[in-house]
């Protein structure tokens, strides 16, 4: 696809505003394909950025010192424009789907960690005086006392990078990924508004749905947090 | 048992939180650490398992140094109880209790029988072992604590304020049923308030410290309250020092003044005699298995022959041998003639407690 077609297509824009039936039967196996890799263009970054997170946040908990420039630096890679960082990479990486993973992980990093942090550094005093006294040590503290007593914030920062991502894969189509977001291009070239109607709505109900599983998943987990009277 | 010996604690920060401390606590004993905030009591405990470092000194734990043992190994045979039990929020009651048997590698079987035995030990109702702390009231919250601190039978408690995010009724309560507890168990216990009334009520001995670890005086409550120190001890035991110690004292612990009595046969006249021999306008009126028949004032008898038909008044308060002499003092204040009459376990009576006897107990 080359860029000049662009003034063309802009020109032609919001002629057939209707759903055309027809071609989504037609491309059924197509739009199919694209969430599939919508999915994940989205799980693989945000497990890799889990991942990631996971592992600086458990250092930024046992030595403080490197929570600041930890943010700082996640913070910094957040700032930085997505379309640029997908093209940035293609000297690199070509048009593999990597070009689009690498960005997107680095874009989970500032809000898992935060929420990976905050998580454990919201575990009671008393909680943790308690284990201490009790002789949990090393990796038994963190599994046993304070990563469930984390889970409720780690699962937030989960679930807005989840959200997040879903937002975001769809940029990556302009670097030849994208998942439901090559839906749009086609939308937007073609002056033919039914892919981008079902880009559009197949991606909010991919969030919506990702955000109510990964509540569900969280509530399983910490059932505590349910208040049973 | 626990033997601190010149022990200092200085935070980084340069506080001086513990001075040249020397304390005793004798196996089986509760002692409690008791001062103003921010006197050092929590670190004193938390020294004792090791959770904060002694800048110098030397302490033992049960004839064992116990700067030289690790840590948590240290910790296994020390139950730690704080507020609100600190416990775990994402365990059930039985989870939370169970937590040190199962560390240690106990079966599930084994530690939830624990726990039942525990929960008993401890008058937790078996239908709170599957709940979540926060489903409990502060005082079963509390019980749970204790129970999870006594579930490998260490020989050393240490418990820091444990009984303040209760209200005073719960208190009192959970106070009593920690003696009683106490009493079967045996434990060593270090035990940090800064209520003193729950110090006296607690201790065995009592340990009084001042800001910056300092200890002022380490006695039994009722030396401590006899010979306070110095100003400093004495203002902390407040101006009720009197009825502090009594209340310390059981009625049985001083000998009860017969009283002027007579038989329910005796007239009005004897009465009169027995009376004038006491120094009294008033006689106390048994009958002849020496139960109280009631009181009266020589006056209201008028020349009645025989006492017992008479309709006499009644003590409002007794005390009987097991009460304090507080609980003495109190029926005393309360009697229209200033004694506490003393009745024994079937009612008998057993002569009077008076504002003289009390007096001689307090100046001794
Ligand atoms: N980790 C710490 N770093 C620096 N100073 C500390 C630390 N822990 C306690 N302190 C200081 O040491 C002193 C004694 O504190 P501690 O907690 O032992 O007092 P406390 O008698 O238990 O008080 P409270 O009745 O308020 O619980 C206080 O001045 C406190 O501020
Ligand atoms: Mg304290």
């Amino acid at each position: 696809m080359s860029l000049s077609a662009v003034p063309t297509v802009t020109a032609q824009a919001g002629g057939q505003p209707g759903v055309d039936w027809a071609w989504i039967e037609r491309n059924a196996g197509y739009i199919g394909e694209q969430f599939v890799e919508h999915l994940l263009l989205t799980s693989i970054p945000v497990a890799l950025g889990f991942v990631i997170a996971s592992a600086l946040g458990l250092a930024a908990v046992r030595w403080p010192v490197l929570y600041g420039p930890l943010l700082s630096v996640t913070g910094l890679l957040f700032t930085i424009p997505s379309l640029a960082l997908f093209v940035l990479l293609i000297a690199f990486t070509g048009l593999t789907i990597w070009t689009a993973v690498i960005p997107l992980t680095v874009y989970t990093l500032l809000i898992l960690l935060r929420n990976i942090v905050e998580g454990f550094r919201g575990v009671p005093a008393a909680v943790r005086d308690a284990a201490t006294a009790m002789g949990f040590r090393g990796v038994r503290r963190i599994l046993h006392v304070e990563l469930p007593l984390a889970l409720p914030v780690v699962f937030a920062g989960i679930r807005i990078a989840t959200v997040t991502t879903i937002g975001l894969v769809t940029v990556s189509s302009l670097v030849g990924q994208g998942g439901l977001g090559q839906l749009f291009l086609d939308g937007f070239y073609r002056s033919f508004p039914t892919p981008l109607y079902v880009g559009l709505v197949l991606s909010v109900a991919l969030a919506v749905t990702a955000d109510l599983l990964l509540l569900a998943l969280q509530r399983a987990l910490t059932p505590w947090t349910r208040t049973v009277s | 048992m626990i033997t601190f010996e010149q022990v200092t604690k200085r935070f980084p920060d340069g506080t001086t939180a513990v001075t040249e401390l020397d304390l005793d606590v004798p196996e089986g004993e509760v002692v409690v650490l008791v001062g103003p905030s921010g006197c050092g009591k929590t670190t004193t405990l938390r020294m004792v398992n090791r959770m904060v470092e002694p800048t110098s000194g030397r302490l033992f734990v049960d004839g064992r140094d116990a700067l030289r043992i690790a840590p948590h190994e240290l910790r296994r045979g020390i139950g730690y109880v704080i507020q609100a039990g600190g416990l775990f929020p994402h365990r059930t009651v039985t989870d939370n209790i169970t937590t040190v048997p199962r560390l240690l590698g106990w079966e599930r079987e084994r530690a939830t029988r624990r726990a039942r035995e525990l929960m008993e030990l401890v008058g937790l109702d078996a239908v709170v072992a599957d709940r979540y702390p926060h489903q409990l009231s502060g005082g079963q919250q509390q019980r749970v604590g204790v129970a999870r601190a006594l579930a490998v039978d260490p020989p050393i408690l240490l418990m820091d304020e444990p009984f303040g995010a209760v209200d005073p009724i719960v208190r009192a309560r959970l106070q009593q049923e920690m003696l009683r507890l106490q009493a079967e168990v045996r434990k060593t216990i270090v035990f940090v308030t800064h209520d003193i009334d729950e110090a006296i009520a607690m201790g065995d001995r009592i340990a009084i410290l001042n800001v910056g670890g300092v200890l002022e005086q380490f006695a039994t409550p009722a030396e401590l309250l006899a010979k306070p120190a110095n100003a400093f001890v004495a203002d902390f035991l407040g101006e009720e020092r009197g009825l502090k110690r009594l209340s310390l004292r059981k009625v049985s612990e001083v000998t009860a003044d017969p009283g002027p009595v007579v038989g329910a046969d005796a007239s009005a006249a004897d009465a009169g005699r027995v009376a004038a021999e006491h120094g009294t306008d008033w006689v106390v009126v048994v009958d002849d298995d020496r139960h109280l028949v009631g009181w009266a004032t020589v006056d209201e008898l008028g020349d009645a022959a025989r006492l017992g038909e008479l309709d006499l008044q009644q003590p409002r308060l007794f005390v009987y041998a097991e009460n304090s002499l507080r609980a003495a003092l109190n029926a005393m204040v309360s009697s229209r003639v200033g004694v506490a009459v003393r009745l024994g376990p079937q009612g008998t009576y057993e002569g009077v407690v008076t504002h003289e006897i009390l007096s001689a107990e307090l100046l001794r």
